[in-house]
């Protein structure tokens, strides 16, 4: 196993927002993570990758316990995060965002190797056209681009995808799969949060869903997508419509 | 003829797109609802028809009239209201205030007290409370309370976003058991929920939407047993 989430739990004073969580992701993989708005999935993220650390329970990525180390260590060892909302630096170029990524990656590269690094990332997200603009003149997608490029330029073993494909028009959302196909091709493992609900289907070998900070289901995305315990958080309670529905016709 | 027709609606906020190409209509006296899991569009949907958000393209007609570029509350006026997902209420207000809030349009003025009897005949529980704080109601009385000051405004067409969310099953059960009074009493009401049993249970048709385009359409019980509902949630 790469990572290995355990009984992990998180608190914002009186809102549980994980319960208790144990997953384990293993090298190669393309593993989802879907739920309900406010289910826990961002908040699984951030204590995976040392945004804040877990009220309880462990976090290992190959083998050595991480819990509670900031996200410039993890980046260090090789695990890489894109943000659902993208924050480019956006008085610095695309080049130059990138760059600062490959600086404070796994390889800890000086600058000269890591504007090397972020020009063959910008090759291989397709944003080499943009490379001299201001990042904060890019459209959503270009930026979604960047913040993929950004994340892939620290050379992770990991890569925590947080919804990659939102404010995406079709088009745009099939590149981006075709993008999320190379990172795997290259043998980066990947985990990633999307509400897009084919596209996470089609991709991933093994999908986990969160409900009220809680584990569900977990497995093939045939299997996740038939159980009963998704369907009523996805769609509703069927037995409380039925008792609603004798209610209304007696 | 629709008494709420959206034709060929694009939107979004900034330059992301979230309407393509939409099209929906609601009959008169039905109950129609509208469905789709988190950021399908719906409440988009109802921002671009109230007006809170511009059209990019497409028209809506509101009783045969193009309101495409009406303002929110030139449409309060005419009749189409919209009882807010989270309620929106006024906590600090009394019920009755509240109430009185919803009465802005003219002609809902003019019949103001005998629009006061007809809502608490339908939610009594407010007539109980009609001087407490809005803000010390439960969960389900403060609903009860955004439906009623929806209905003080007399709309021709209610709308209503997330009326069932926070709240339990038994709460939800006698919340649209009064959406049912009021369809026997001949209102145009458009639902849009997240719980998609229940409004498929309640309405007469149906509309799934999924990544911004309708999806699916149809009388809600045969929308109710298609296989493609839940995929339309699930992705397989």
């Amino acid at each position: 196993m790469i990572l290995s989430v355990e009984n992990v739990s998180k608190r914002f004073g009186g809102l549980q927002a994980l319960d208790k969580v144990t997953l384990s992701v293993k090298e190669g993989e393309i593993f989802g993570i879907i739920g309900p708005n406010g289910a826990g999935k961002t908040t699984l993220f951030n204590t995976i990758n040392g945004v804040y650390p877990p009220t309880e329970g462990r976090i290992k990525f190959r083998g050595e316990d991480v819990t509670g180390l900031p996200p410039y260590e993890l980046s260090k060892r090789g695990v890489g995060r894109t943000y659902q909302v993208v924050r480019p630096l956006g008085e610095l170029t695309v080049h130059e965002n990138v760059t600062v990524g490959a600086c404070f990656g796994r390889e800890n590269l000086p600058l000269e190797k890591a504007e090397k690094v972020a020009d063959e990332v910008l090759e291989f997200v397709g944003l080499v056209a943009r490379r001299d603009m201001l990042a904060s003149k890019l459209n959503v997608a270009q930026k979604k681009r960047l913040e993929m490029a950004r994340a892939l330029a620290a050379r992770p073993i990991l890569i925590l995808l947080d919804e990659v494909l939102a404010g995406l028009n079709p088009q745009e959302v099939g590149d981006m799969l075709g993008v999320v196909r190379k990172i795997r091709e290259q043998g980066v493992t990947i985990i990633m949060i999307e509400h897009l609900m084919h596209a996470v289907m089609n991709l991933s070998d093994r999908v986990f869903v969160l409900d009220y900070g809680a584990q569900i289901a977990e497995g093939t995305p045939q299997e996740v997508s038939n159980h009963p315990k998704v369907i009523e958080a996805y769609l509703g309670d069927p037995e409380v419509a039925k008792r609603f529905l004798e209610g209304t016709s007696s | 003829m629709s008494t709420l027709q959206v034709t060929n609606l694009e939107s979004g906020y900034g330059e992301v797109q979230i309407l393509w190409n939409l099209s929906l209509g609601l009959q008169p006296g039905k109950l129609t609802s509208l469905v789709g899991s988190n950021g399908s569009g719906k409440t988009t949907l109802l921002r671009a028809v109230t007006g809170l958000i511009k059209p990019w393209k497409g028209n809506v007609t509101f009783d045969g009239k193009d309101v495409t570029k009406i303002s929110p509350h030139e449409k309060a006026e005419m009749g189409l209201v919209l009882v807010p997902e989270a309620r929106q209420l006024f906590t600090d207000m009394s019920v009755i205030e509240n109430l009185e809030m919803g009465a802005t349009p003219k002609a809902a003025r003019a019949e103001f007290k005998q629009t006061l009897e007809w809502v608490y005949s339908l939610l009594p529980r407010l007539k109980e409370r009609q001087n407490q704080l809005t803000g010390t109601l439960s969960g389900g009385e403060q609903q009860m309370v955004a439906i009623a000051r929806g209905l003080m405004a007399r709309p021709k067409v209610l709308m209503f976003d997330e009326l069932s969310l926070g709240l339990s099953p038994l709460l939800v059960i006698n919340l649209f058991e009064v959406l049912v009074k009021l369809k026997g009493q001949g209102l145009t009401m458009l639902l849009v929920e997240q719980n998609v049993q229940m409004a498929l249970a309640v309405s007469d048709y149906a509309y799934v939407l999924s990544n911004g385009r309708v999806e699916i359409e149809g009388e809600s019980r045969k929308v109710m047993g298609m296989e493609s509902v839940r995929k339309a949630y699930l992705g397989i």
